[in-house]
């Protein structure tokens, strides 16, 4: 969850943060309130997310909920990696 | 809330478009693209009034993806304010900019198969009903008649706006040409919630000399047109986009609401008034109320940069840009 939540953070500082930012954000910051990644980013965002870990997102989990903080952002995914690893371990099973 | 008295208000237009335009501007007339939707129509029958119907003249600019509904109305309010127009159709000079072909080249990257004969619109999901991210999909619909949607990518999303933008730019270089030619102003047709909320082309449609109904609310641009005279066509008429080949609201493009629900959120939340109010106006819930605040707030600042006018390192203070 650690390595998740730095992937992340460090695709943000890459990405959004101008001016050489150091990213003085926390993790738990919201990016609706500090403005730090808008609804243009956040589909930028949403692509880094399902090529570097092979998911794939539904429309309708593209809500803050999932996605307004680094923090929000890793537990997604790590959630959703976990049903992705629970439904190949069924599949395998069945085999 | 909303209603005006449309007397008054047309008043007040005709003397401002005059001082605008005579003195401040020093301008004999003025040019305006006509659409065929209320926006145009009721700026180019005030700019009659103002103006003397013989100082206004009136351009219609279709393209391949034009409803034909579009030259048709434009063509009877002309008729009806009679005023002088011409038509240019800006289809030819579109493809030569490749305007389509890099739409289409854009819509490809997520439906692959995308090709002639196909027709699409890019859509938002419901930003009222749920709290989803204002992430545009693409609709697409084959020769079949098969319907597809399917979630844009940032760079997708970003060539289909950029290439179809190129509508708004090359009508308003018509627009300043004939302005010019004639020595005329350029009207802009943004009401309040397009001017406030940014939906506008930047030195596309938001290019003008002069914007006589950009503090209207739309329900106001509908009632004045109504008191005009505006063809009863064009008063019915959903507003529309008009910009992709499949029929597209502006709800479902930007505006995620009807547009006289959306009019009485921008109203309540410009004056002030408490969300729980205004879901009793509106016929939502508090709830949603909040959110389409959360939206308009979003737009205003996300769109800040279309306001400006160039940024200059140091003031030329010999240029004065007030008036």
């Amino acid at each position: 969850m650690q390595q998740l939540e730095q992937e992340v953070r460090q695709f943000i500082i890459d990405n959004f943060v101008f001016e050489n930012g150091n990213g003085s954000f926390s993790n738990e910051d919201s990016f609706l309130e500090t403005g730090l990644v808008d609804s243009m980013s956040i589909m930028t965002l949403v692509e880094f997310v399902k090529e570097k870990y092979a998911i794939s997102i539904e429309d309708e989990e593209l809500v803050p909920d999932h996605w307004d903080s680094v923090s929000r952002i890793a537990s997604f995914v790590q959630s959703r990696r976990g049903l992705v690893e629970a439904s190949q371990q069924n599949v395998a099973d069945g085999a | 809330m909303l209603d005006i008295d449309c007397a008054k208000v047309t008043a007040v237009l005709e003397e401002s478009i005059r001082e605008i335009v005579f003195h401040r501007l020093r301008k004999k007339g003025a040019v305006v693209g006509l659409s065929g939707g209320i926006d145009s129509s009721v700026t180019a029958a005030i700019c009659g009034r103002a103006l003397g119907k013989d100082r206004v003249f009136g351009i219609m600019m279709p393209e391949n993806d034009s409803s034909g509904d579009s030259l048709n109305l434009a063509r009877l309010l002309a008729d009806v304010l009679g005023i002088k127009t011409t038509v240019e159709d800006i289809g030819p000079t579109l493809e030569v900019l490749g305007c389509y072909q890099r739409r289409d080249d854009a819509i490809r990257k997520v439906i692959p198969e995308y090709g002639h004969g196909w027709k699409s619109k890019i859509v938002l999901p419901n930003l009222v009903e749920s709290s989803q991210y204002a992430i545009y999909s693409v609709v697409a619909q084959s020769p079949s008649g098969e319907m597809k949607k399917v979630r844009l990518t940032a760079e997708a999303y970003l060539e289909v706006v950029a290439a179809t933008n190129f509508k708004q730019r090359i009508r308003k270089t018509l627009e300043y040409h004939h302005a010019e030619r004639l020595w005329y102003a350029v009207a802009g047709t943004p009401n309040r919630q397009e001017y406030a909320q940014g939906f506008f082309v930047k030195n596309g449609d938001g290019s003008a000399d002069f914007k006589p109904i950009a503090h209207l609310y739309k329900t106001q641009v509908y009632q004045l047109g109504g008191y005009l005279g505006v063809p009863e066509e064009i008063l019915r008429r959903p507003p529309t986009t008009d910009t992709y080949s499949l029929e597209q609201s502006q709800e479902e493009f930007y505006f995620a609401l009807p547009l006289d629900q959306m009019d009485l959120c921008l109203y309540g939340k410009n004056n002030g008034v408490a969300p729980d109010e205004v879901a009793t106006a509106v016929g939502l819930s508090t709830e949603k109320v909040q959110r389409v605040f959360a939206m308009i707030d979003s737009k205003l600042h996300s769109t800040r940069y279309l306001h400006l006018p160039p940024q200059l390192i140091e003031p030329v203070s010999e240029v004065d840009v007030t008036h």
